[in-house]
């Protein structure tokens, strides 16, 4: 039996103006693992998970999500369907509290209830957050901020969390417990994740599968385990 | 003088060279030749002041007036006590009393001067939504009174209806002509945005000026109705008789009750969903929008909510001058309702209250020196932006809750 991909790129191509960055990318997620993108700077990782979003728009290939396309919808309208992203430098809203931060992850919901329910969640999960609960976004440290940011994120209980850069700027300590977050979420919600990376070290630990990009191609495609072993990505992204 | 010092006086030294640069050839040349007399007495002035400001700066500094600072923040810090321990809304009615008595006890003028007052409370309060909460620099609010006072006016001129009718008309045309500048626009951001509501006021008032057959253009519109009200007489048992509130105590009275209004409904839409929400947009547009908020339909409401209070106040001020021409609408009036907004303090509701106080009241207490009005106002911005940039009164944290406080 043949499982459908939660999320799948099909020969996707999007660029800014006419600089184009992504060449045919065709990439899947399927339901409950987590999939890391790797890649240098400027491969189109990052240009990947917003033309996902439709802030890039792709000028080829489809966007399928759950078997539908999803290419030109509004990306007001994702978080309600299930996908949202964890942008890059996290972008919380400094001026707001923690709380409020949270609280606008789940802007769309109407259900109240289960909303708070989701708030305590987030908590008991990110305990620093309750005890900043009322402090503003802004004076949080860096790995405060991501934790943050990954939390807005949760209240939107979405299907397929897409996160982009999460050890951006954070003390290899602080990568740890931020990855160490990031499977539990995988684990106990079975959301799937859609990981860009750098740090390949992190990103191919906890993933299932991988994906190398090298300017705006996928070069590579295989289980993590692969990935680790050869030594063309030992050499490359792995430092040795 | 004391150690550390000569930084301050080299810059003083130069400051004043440089003032006296400026201010010679404002002063010196006339039609009647080159001059020196009178800007070297102006510029001594100055610097005599300058050297008093200089020198009581580096008194403070070497703690000499301790003497008198220490029991000044002292007895300040006794003050901010008790205001602390009285609650928030104990000083609130003490205020709104105060409002509804001062008309009884004050002369016509002040009376006017408080009406206007009250009416730029509501128009700051308004741009106040656009500007302090969804964070959207625009520059032509003025056309929203615009659309308000004249709708009033051509209503009450042309139709006979009443004030009351008319106000929520007018706000309904204000919110539909925000939307209709909002739509195109508000897929521009920060100074872009900026320019192009600068360009629809001036838009707005053009028309107010050419659109001769509907609005008269630049002779205004005359003969507009003043409020009226069903008030029970008893001349001859107990009657219903329909009396215009042409007097300035009635006129107080509703503006009053419209101003109190707006304070209520700004405070409401800054403590709920769509206040956070504006916010957030405020802080991240992107970030707000990959959170699920939709950005354009907010902004949008923003605009309009704005336009709203623009339009009630424009209608009151149409039925309190009964008279409109497109000049009450200048960048100028933009100008000042921002200033206001920024003065007091961005997204906070006494700020906005505050600025409009001092931007209205204050130039009217110095009559004497409107000559100097400007200046004043330049200066005053000048020194605003460096003690006390985010305003007289910023906003604590808006959307703060109850739990939060104290």
């Amino acid at each position: 039996m043949t499982v459908e991909p939660v999320l799948e790129l099909k020969n996707v191509s999007a660029g800014y103006g006419r600089i184009q960055v992504l060449r045919d990318i065709s990439l899947k997620a399927f339901p409950g693992e987590i999939v890391c993108m790797i890649g240098a700077n400027g491969a189109g990782k990052s240009t990947t998970l917003m033309t996902i979003c439709n802030v890039v728009k792709a000028d080829r290939g489809d966007i399928l999500y759950r078997g539908n396309r999803i290419n030109g919808i509004k990306f007001s309208k994702l978080p309600p369907m299930g996908l949202c992203q964890v942008p890059e430098g996290r972008r919380i809203f400094p001026r707001l509290t923690v709380r409020e931060n949270l609280e606008l992850g789940a802007f769309f919901r109407k259900d109240s209830a289960r909303v708070q329910e989701d708030l305590d969640m987030v908590f008991d999960f990110f305990p620093i957050l309750r005890e900043r609960a009322n402090q503003k976004g802004g004076t949080l440290s860096g790995g405060e901020q991501q934790m943050l940011a990954i939390g807005r994120a949760l209240m939107s209980r979405p299907r397929v969390l897409l996160l982009d850069e999460p050890s951006l700027g954070l003390a290899p300590l602080l990568v740890g417990q931020i990855f160490n977050k990031i499977t539990e979420i995988n684990r106990q919600e079975g959301t799937t994740i859609l990981l860009v990376e750098q740090n390949a070290n992190v990103a191919l630990k906890v993933s299932r599968r991988g994906y190398v990009l090298e300017t705006g191609n996928v070069v590579m495609e295989d289980n993590v385990k692969n990935l680790l072993q050869n030594p063309d990505i030992r050499k490359a992204y792995l430092g040795e | 003088m004391t150690r550390g010092s000569s930084k301050a006086w080299i810059a003083l030294g130069v400051g004043l060279v440089w003032f006296y640069l400026i201010l010679w050839p404002l002063m010196g040349i006339t039609p009647e030749g080159l001059r020196f007399i009178p800007s070297l007495v102006v510029w001594l002035k100055v610097a005599a002041a300058a050297f008093v400001l200089v020198s009581l700066h580096q008194l403070r500094t070497a703690g000499a007036l301790e003497f008198i600072g220490k029991p000044t923040t002292a007895a300040w810090t006794e003050i901010r006590k008790i205001y602390k321990k009285v609650p928030v809304r104990v000083w609130i009615s003490v205020v709104f009393f105060l409002a509804l008595v001062f008309p009884l006890t004050t002369g016509r003028y002040e009376k006017d001067v408080a009406i206007n007052v009250m009416i730029y409370i509501c128009l700051g309060l308004g741009l106040n939504i656009v500007i302090g909460l969804a964070g959207l620099l625009d520059l032509g609010y003025i056309a929203f009174y615009g659309v308000g006072a004249y709708t009033y006016a051509l209503l009450s001129v042309h139709f006979q209806l009443s004030f009351w009718l008319c106000l929520p008309v007018a706000a309904l045309f204000a919110a539909v002509s925000g939307c209709i500048i909002g739509y195109p626009t508000l897929r521009m951001r920060g100074d872009y945005l900026a320019i192009v509501t600068l360009g629809f006021g001036e838009i707005v008032r053009l028309i107010l000026n050419n659109w001769m057959s509907l609005t008269n253009g630049p002779n205004g519109i005359l003969g507009i109705q003043p409020p009226g009200l069903y008030w029970p007489g008893f001349s001859g048992g107990l009657t219903l008789e329909y009396i215009w509130l042409k007097k300035l105590n009635y006129l107080y009275y509703v503006i009053l009750a419209l101003a109190v209004f707006t304070i209520i409904a700004v405070h409401r839409l800054n403590y709920s969903r769509i206040g956070r929400a504006w916010e957030a947009i405020r802080e991240d547009e992107t970030a707000a929008e990959l959170m699920g908020v939709n950005t354009f339909t907010l902004k949008l409401l923003a605009y309009a909510m704005g336009a709203v209070f623009g339009g009630l106040a424009g209608a009151f001020f149409a039925a309190r001058m009964r008279f409109v021409s497109p000049e009450s609408f200048t960048f100028l009036e933009s100008a000042m309702v921002l200033s206001m907004v920024i003065l007091g303090g961005m997204g906070s509701i006494p700020g906005v209250i505050l600025g409009a106080l001092a931007l209205i009241a204050l130039p009217e207490a110095f009559r004497g020196f409107e000559l100097y009005r400007m200046l004043a106002f330049g200066g005053a911005m000048v020194l605003m932006m460096i003690f006390r940039p985010s305003g007289f009164w910023p906003a604590k944290r808006m959307g703060q809750r109850s739990e939060e406080r104290g």
